[in-house]
C-alpha cells in the first residue's frame, strides 16, 4: 500500500470515528481533533487494527506523536 | 460467528437515538466500563429499546453502592450491572496470603454477595461472571490443587451461581462462556487492559452487550415461547415425499445423527417449556409417518403442540399457529432451511425470528446454541407441562363442537379453580407469568421472584394467584391479581393478568367475583380497576365494565363490592 493510499484510509476511519470531514497528514496530533481524547483513542486503535489487519503493540500506541509515526508503524506490519 | 453490529455502528446508533427511554441501566466496574455503556446504549437502541444508562466513574462499586444517598440511587435504575474483571481478581489473588489462598472464592463471593444485599430490592442485578484467566503457574495441576488461581476463579463462578439461586434478584451475564465461545484472542486485547484498564476488546463489546440486552429483554417480558419447524432437511435430511421413510436420513443412516442431534436439542428445548410446532410443505399423512413409525426420531407426534403440513404458503401457516396457540407473533422462532421459506416469511411477517440457518446440517445446532434467543428469566417445575396443556386445547375444541349451547359447553368441562395467596412454592411460577402475560394484563407490571416474595410478605397488600383445572386436564397457575390497601376503605386493582389458554371460560368472571368477595369480607367499600394500554393488551380495554366497574375517567374504573351484581359461571371454587 503506498502511503498516499495509507493516508487517505486513515482520512476516512478518522472521518467516521469523529464523525466529521477530517484530512489527516504526517502532522496531524490530538490535539488538532477536538473529541480527540483518550476514550475515543482506544475507539480509533481498534479501527485502524480492522481496517489493516494487525495489532498495534502497547508501546506503539503509547508512543505515537502523530499520524505520521502511527502510518510509519502501519507501513511496518502491512 | 460475531455477525451483527460493529461498536462502531452501535456507537453512531446511540448518538442518533431518539427513543424515548423505557429502561434504566446502571454499570458499575471496577475497570474502565465507558465503552462498554455506549456499546449497551447502542445496542438497546438497535433492538429499538430506549435506554437511559448511568455510568459509573472507574472503581467506584463500594462508594456508590454503599451510600444511600449516591448518584447510583438518585438515579433509580431498574437494573444494575456489575462488571468486576478477572485481572482485578488476580491481582488480589496474588496479594492474598499462601495460607488464605484456598479459601479465596469463598472470601470474594461474600464481599460480592455484600455489593448484592446492599442493592437489595432497589434494583434487579445483572452480575457478570468472570471470564477464565489460566496464569499457568500450576499448570494443568492447577486443576488439581485448591491452592491455584485457576481453581479459584472456576469456583468464585461457581458460587456467583450458587448464590443467585438465593439471590433471586440476581442474574449472571455469563462473559466465560462468552469468552469460551469468541476465543480469549477475540475477546480481549491485553494491551487494552494496561492501556485503558479495559477487560474487553472494543470489537467484543458488541456481543457483550448483547447478552446484557438479551437478560434485559426477558425482564421486559419480551420472550421466545414456540419453535416453527419446517420437516424436510431441516428435522431429517431429505424429502419424506420422495426418499420415503427408509431413505430420510435420521439416526445412523448418512448425516442422520447431525439431525438426531438438533432434534435431542429442541426436545430438550420442549422439556423447559419452549413449544414446538410444524410448519411444512407435504401431505400431512406423509409428514406425520416418520414422527409414527421411524425407529430413530428423537421428536414424537405429542411434542408438537400444533402440526399443520400443506400446500399452502407458510406465512398463511405460522400465522395459523400463532392463532392456534394465542401467543405473540414475536415470541415466534421459524427454522427452515430454505432461503427462498425464510425470506417469504421475513418479509410477510417480519415480528417472527427467522435465524438465517447455516447450509450445511452440521452446523445448525452450534449456530442456534450460540444465537442466545431461548434467554429465561425464571423456571418453573409447571414448564414442562406446557406442551400437554396446549395440545389438550385441541381436545377441547372437539368437545366443544358437541354442544349446542357454549352454556351446556362450560358446563360440561367440569371446571375447578384454586384461589389462593402467593406462597413460596409459587413465586417462581408468578414472577413468570408477569413476565410473560402480555394481552390480558391490565397494567403489564412485571414483578422478579424477589419482588413477587416481597409483595407476599408486605401487608399493605392482599395477593392471590388462579389456578384452573378441567375433565381434560390441570392448567395450572393461570391468573395473578394484587391488590393494594387504599386509605377510605378502597381497594386498587394493582395488578391483573391472566393467561390467553383459558379465556372465555369465565375465569375472568370468576376472578372478578372473588375480589368482591374479600372486598367485602374485609370490609372495603370501594375497588378501583385501571387499565393501562400498551401495544399488545388491547383486548381488555373495556374489560372493567364488561366486568360491571362504572368508568370514572378514560381509563380508570370503580365498583361498589357490597352492591356488586356477581357474575353467574361454571367454575366451582376447590
Amino acid at each position: 500500500m503506498t502511503e498516499q493510499a495509507i493516508f487517505q484510509k486513515l482520512s476516512e476511519i478518522f472521518s467516521d470515528v469523529f464523525d466529521e470531514d477530517i484530512v489527516v497528514t504526517a502532522q496531524t496530533t490530538a490535539s488538532d481533533v477536538e473529541q480527540w481524547d483518550s476514550l475515543t483513542h482506544i475507539t480509533l486503535i481498534s479501527e485502524v487494527e480492522d481496517a489493516f489487519g494487525f495489532k498495534f503493540s502497547m508501546k506503539d500506541v503509547l508512543g505515537m506523536k502523530n499520524v505520521g509515526e502511527m502510518v510509519d508503524i502501519i507501513r511496518k506490519n502491512t | 460467528m460475531m455477525t451483527g453490529p460493529t461498536f462502531h455502528q452501535l456507537k453512531k446508533m446511540d448518538r442518533n437515538s431518539a427513543l424515548p427511554p423505557q429502561f434504566k441501566l446502571a454499570v458499575l466496574g471496577d475497570c474502565a466500563t465507558q465503552l462498554l455503556s455506549t456499546a449497551i446504549r447502542g445496542y438497546a437502541s438497535y433492538i429499538g429499546l430506549g435506554m437511559d444508562v448511568f455510568d459509573a466513574d472507574y472503581n467506584q462499586i463500594d462508594a456508590l453502592v454503599m451510600d444511600d444517598h449516591s448518584e447510583l440511587y438518585d438515579f433509580s435504575p431498574d437494573a444494575v450491572l456489575l462488571q468486576m474483571c478477572t485481572q482485578k481478581l488476580y491481582e488480589g489473588f496474588c496479594g492474598t496470603a499462601l495460607q488464605d489462598r484456598s479459601s479465596f472464592a469463598e472470601s470474594v463471593f461474600n464481599r460480592i454477595r455484600g455489593v448484592w444485599r446492599r442493592i437489595g430490592s432497589r434494583a434487579t442485578i445483572l452480575q457478570c461472571n468472570f471470564p477464565l484467566l489460566d496464569d499457568g503457574v500450576f499448570g494443568q495441576f492447577g486443576n488439581k490443587t485448591a491452592d491455584s488461581f485457576l481453581f479459584q476463579q472456576r469456583k468464585l463462578n461457581y458460587l456467583l451461581m450458587q448464590g443467585c439461586q438465593e439471590a433471586k434478584n440476581v442474574y449472571i451475564i455469563d462473559l466465560d462462556s462468552l469468552q469460551n465461545q469468541l476465543g480469549q484472542g477475540a475477546f480481549s486485547d491485553a494491551k487494552l487492559y494496561y492501556i485503558a484498564k479495559m477487560p474487553i476488546c472494543v470489537d467484543a463489546l458488541p456481543v457483550v452487550a448483547k447478552r446484557v440486552l438479551d437478560v434485559v429483554q426477558v425482564l421486559r417480558g419480551t420472550i421466545k415461547k414456540c419453535v416453527v419447524l419446517d420437516l424436510d432437511n431441516t428435522l431429517w435430511g431429505g424429502t419424506i415425499g420422495d426418499d420415503g421413510l427408509g431413505g430420510i436420513q435420521i439416526g445412523e443412516l448418512g448425516t442422520g445423527h447431525a439431525f438426531s442431534d438438533f432434534q435431542t436439542w429442541l426436545k430438550e428445548l420442549k422439556n423447559r417449556g419452549i413449544l414446538l410446532a410444524v410448519c411444512s410443505k407435504n401431505n400431512e399423512s406423509a409428514a406425520k409417518e416418520p414422527f409414527e413409525k421411524h425407529p430413530e426420531m428423537v421428536l414424537r407426534l405429542e411434542d408438537f403442540s400444533v402440526f399443520i403440513a400443506n400446500w399452502e404458503d407458510k406465512a398463511s401457516n405460522i400465522r395459523k399457529i400463532q392463532q392456534t396457540l394465542n401467543i405473540g407473533m414475536d415470541s415466534l422462532v421459524f427454522l427452515d432451511d430454505n432461503p427462498f421459506e425464510r425470506n417469504l416469511v421475513r418479509s410477510m411477517i417480519p415480528e417472527v425470528t427467522v435465524p438465517e440457518l447455516p447450509e450445511d446440517a452440521a452446523l445448525y445446532l452450534p449456530y442456534l446454541r450460540q444465537l442466545g434467543l431461548f434467554e429465561a428469566a425464571s423456571y418453573s417445575a409447571e414448564d414442562s407441562l406446557r406442551t400437554d396443556q396446549y395440545r389438550t386445547q385441541a381436545e377441547r375444541s372437539a368437545f366443544e363442537a358437541s354442544f349446542h349451547s357454549y352454556e351446556d359447553y362450560l358446563a360440561g368441562l367440569e371446571m375447578k379453580a384454586v384461589a389462593a395467596p402467593f406462597d413460596t412454592f409459587h413465586y417462581p411460577r408468578i414472577s413468570q407469568l408477569t413476565q410473560r402475560s402480555n394481552q390480558f394484563n391490565l397494567r403489564t407490571v412485571r414483578y422478579t421472584e424477589a419482588e413477587v416474595e416481597a409483595l407476599a410478605r408486605d401487608d399493605s397488600h392482599i395477593c392471590l394467584y388462579f389456578t384452573l383445572q378441567d375433565r381434560f386436564g390441570d392448567h395450572g397457575l393461570i391468573s395473578v391479581v394484587v391488590l393494594d390497601k387504599l386509605p377510605q376503605e378502597t381497594l386498587f386493582i394493582s395488578e391483573w393478568l391472566m393467561s390467553c389458554r383459558v379465556l372465555k371460560r369465565g375465569m375472568e368472571e370468576f376472578v372478578v367475583n372473588k375480589i368482591m368477595q374479600i372486598a367485602v369480607e374485609q370490609g372495603f367499600r370501594k375497588v378501583i380497576g385501571e387499565y393501562l394500554p400498551t401495544s399488545k393488551n388491547a383486548m381488555v380495554k373495556d374489560l372493567y365494565e364488561k366486568m360491571g366497574f362504572t368508568r370514572r375517567t378514560e381509563n380508570r374504573f370503580e365498583a361498589d363490592p357490597a352492591h356488586f351484581q356477581y357474575h353467574k359461571n361454571y367454575i366451582t371454587e376447590e
